[in-house]
């Protein structure tokens, strides 16, 4: 008996295995009524407690039910919102049928970094936003779970086969640099390399994976992940050369001179803004960068075990509404912090942050004061942080991108008691190779100018891409990049 | 990897390490700095460089030993050993002409080392006097044995002066003494002092460029700030430069004395005193009890 959305039924084991066995059975109207397979989360009191990642991965059944819940619509809205094409109704049909392996390979063909996308990809605004049965409920909340689904079929893979390696053609003889180890650079030095050229990543800091090791938490992005998927770079041939900062050790035109064909440019938005507002040089005033660059690759919520301190008091405030400022707020309250408090201008709804990452916030115990704009960081009398004082404000008319705007209610101030303020307000492009490499045509934001095709810049035979081009973005739109950019080099190499 | 082909103990806890790293050595310029990270474990911190061997691809740091970081180092790596990282050079190179003149006008510079600041002042020196400027250089030190690199600033400057706090060796008395006699005398001989620079620890890069300032003698400091990526990154070792903020790392790290804000720029250096004592004192409880103080690689 297929089961039906209108008899309900006891979620369980069975229950998935009777879907399993009737997946075949159900008429559309049918499939888009399945529950949602939920998965079960580390409880919020315990996991405040650890560094471990929060949802628990679906089990085998468990993917094969939600993928069945894909209605495989022709015309395919989920895969044509996707920056790498990742082709999902062909990949949710083979969970379906159980054949995992065949699923990863499909998904592998256009992203080299399932584990990673699958948990940190915006999926509620890519592929399963426009998921047909999102729509059939009316409700985001049921579109299938694409990430989900991709994230446990990465780690099944890992964990069950080993990742296989991409077939690489023939040795072209041609080389390229890649600066930068993150998910730009490592999807176009992937590409590249299965393409059969040499492929160097030159990376600044000493380990590869950029905002994926010093940016994003390890309970959103367990780093052992990153570095099995950077690993399987190594195993296909690729190079990495680690505390180079290419600007400084060596410029674009030297690479060059060294024998590289081409050039990509992928260094990220690495630059911290601050608000510039009163007190921001006191003791216990960091940017999220920073503050997260310590916990993260520095190991710092380990410390003294490790050499790099972070400070750890009772009391945080954190400035920003987007994911950054999550990943701070859940950080200081995994530090110890027992008042963790989110500070941002706008109201909930107008939150850049995943709604995903917001919930685990509040679950988190992490106080959010909204329609606050904070105007001064206070001081103590030996020059540390003491509060951050607020403009109480109220929603005025939308923006010209729809957002309503903070307006500030006359005379209306807050203070918020805090020993530690983290910013996280964005980042900008990093300058040190516009800096140092002459001919690249650069907007005033700071980022680079490239062909929209072929991600080259001003300069023949350097290519830009990620947020070095784009401005603080995702990780799949700069793995979008990189695909692109690895192509178009291709094509380049082959002409010159 | 960066391996130490040279080391020796120049000074009570002052070591020199001589290190493989031929992309650095190639490219590195006076004034540049290194971020370096002696094991998996350790925090990563910005060094000057004292010397480079583009031959040999080498480059010489010296090292105090303070922290917990400086002193594992010290206790630990030897010749033959390699640090976890090395990464630069980073900041930009020391201009060597003289404050709004032609790169070809040549004139007097004094350079003022404070203990270790003898260190980046050393290429310092070197690149004046390359260019053809008369340089005097002031070393200075607690004392006769903390003294270093005397000879090489010997052979490199127009002329040497020593002095000690403790009046061991030299002048009895503080760098910025002599500085001011120096500044006093030339100022009646009206033979000026077109820049100095000053480089040592904060408070006496402080007093060297309260020094010069009724002279209005242009004077450059070389800022040691924490940091983390040492790229533009982090931001940790913001200082307030007149009114506005500037990044060490990027913007620097020499910047015109008598705008630092020396003051903030201390406090902030403080920012982690109680961790890094608490630090210092496990390391030292491991070494005590016999266990190899070399923790297991972070993840």
């Amino acid at each position: 008996m297929p089961t039906r959305a209108h008899e309900p039924r006891p979620r369980g084991h069975d229950d998935l295995r009777d879907r399993i066995t009737h997946r075949n059975d159900f008429k559309a109207k049918e499939r888009a009524r399945l529950p949602k397979v939920e998965w079960a989360e580390q409880p919020a009191a315990i996991r405040i407690h650890n560094i471990r990642e929060v949802p628990y991965a679906y089990t085998p059944d468990q993917a094969r039910a939600e993928a069945i819940r894909c209605l495989q619509c022709k015309t395919e809205p989920c895969a044509n919102a996707c920056p790498v094409g990742v082709d999902v109704p062909v990949f949710l049909h083979l969970v379906a049928e159980g054949d995992f392996k065949g699923a990863i390979r499909e998904i592998r063909k256009t992203n080299i970094l399932p584990a990673i996308t699958g948990r940190v990809c915006p999926q509620e605004t890519q592929c399963q936003q426009n998921c047909a049965v999102a729509k059939v409920h009316k409700d985001l909340g049921f579109a299938v779970s694409v990430g989900k689904i991709e994230a446990f079929l990465a780690d099944w893979e890992r964990e069950q086969l080993g990742i296989e390696l991409p077939a690489i053609a023939a040795d072209t003889g041609k080389r390229i640099a890649v600066v930068g180890a993150g998910p730009s650079g490592l999807t176009c030095g992937a590409d590249l390399r299965r393409l059969g050229h040499a492929v160097t990543i030159f990376e600044a800091f000493q380990k590869a994976g950029g905002v994926l090791v010093y940016g994003i938490p390890e309970f959103r992005l367990p780093k052992a992940i990153v570095e099995a998927e950077v690993d399987v770079l190594r195993r296909m041939g690729v190079t990495f050369e680690f505390d180079t900062v290419i600007g400084q050790t060596v410029t674009v035109d030297e690479l060059f001179e060294e024998g590289f064909d081409a050039v990509y440019i992928a260094t990220g938005a690495g630059l911290p803004y601050f608000m510039e507002i009163p007190g921001e040089q006191l003791n216990g005033v960091y940017s999220a960068n920073e503050y997260l660059t310590r916990a993260n690759l520095m190991g710092a919520y380990r410390f003294p075990e490790t050499d790099t301190p972070v400070l750890r008091r009772d009391r945080i405030a954190v400035l920003g509404g987007g994911n950054v400022a999550m990943d701070s707020a859940r950080t200081a309250r995994r530090l110890g912090a027992k008042h963790v408090h989110v500070i941002y201008r706008r109201s909930h709804a107008e939150m850049p942050a995943r709604h995903e990452e917001v919930k685990h916030a509040m679950e988190e115990g992490i106080q959010f004061h909204y329609l606050r704009a904070p105007t001064e960081i206070l001081a103590t009398q030996d020059g540390w942080a003491r509060g951050v004082r607020v403009q109480v404000c109220e929603l005025g008319e939308a923006d010209a991108r729809g957002r309503r705007k903070p307006i500030p209610v006359a005379g209306a101030f807050e203070e918020i008691a805090v020993e530690v303020v983290v910013e996280a307000i964005g980042n900008g492009p990093n300058p040190l190779i516009p800096k140092t490499t002459p001919g690249l045509e650069v907007t005033r934001h700071g980022t680079l100018v490239v062909d929209p095709k072929t991600m080259m810049t001003a300069r023949r035979g350097v290519f830009a891409g990620g947020d070095i081009v784009a401005g603080a973005s995702t990780v799949i739109l700069a793995m979008g990049h990189g695909r692109q950019a690895a192509q178009a080099i291709h094509e380049y190499l082959q002409a010159a | 990897m960066y391996r130490i082909v040279r080391r020796e103990e120049i000074a009570p806890s002052v070591t020199l390490f001589e290190v493989e790293a031929p992309r650095i050595a190639k490219r590195h310029r006076a004034g540049q700095f290194v971020m370096i990270r002696p094991l998996e474990s350790s925090e990563r911190i910005p060094l000057t460089v004292a010397d480079t061997n583009p031959l040999r691809g080498t480059v010489t740091l010296v090292v105090q030993a303070i922290g917990k970081t400086t002193i594992e180092l010290c206790d630990n790596l030897g010749v033959g050993d390699s640090l976890a990282t090395i990464a630069g050079p980073l900041g930009n190179p020391t201009h060597l002409g003289l404050p709004g003149k032609p790169d070809d006008v040549l004139g007097t510079v004094v350079c003022v080392a404070g203990g270790i600041g003898a260190a980046p002042l050393l290429p310092i020196v070197r690149g004046l006097r390359a260019r053809g400027h008369r340089v005097i250089t002031i070393l200075g030190a607690r004392s006769a044995n903390m003294l270093v690199l005397e000879a090489p600033l010997q052979a490199s400057s127009s002329e040497l002066l020593v002095c000690t706090d403790d009046g061991t060796r030299g002048h009895h008395g503080f760098v910025t003494r002599l500085l001011a006699d120096l500044l006093s005398k030339t100022w009646a001989d009206e033979r000026p002092i077109d820049l100095v620079f000053a480089i040592g620890p904060p408070r006496m890069m402080q007093a060297c460029s309260e020094a010069t300032r009724p002279f209005e003698v242009p004077t450059m400091v070389s800022l040691n700030t924490v940091m983390v990526d040492g790229t533009g990154m982090c931001g940790g070792c913001r200082v307030t430069i007149g009114k506005e903020t500037k990044y060490v790392c990027v913007d620097g790290p020499e910047f015109d004395g008598h705008q630092v804000q020396f003051d903030e720029m201390i406090r902030r250096q403080g920012m982690y005193v109680r961790e890094e004592s608490r630090s210092l004192e496990l390391y030292r409880e491991h070494i005590e009890t016999g266990c190899r103080a070399v923790p297991q690689a972070a993840e």
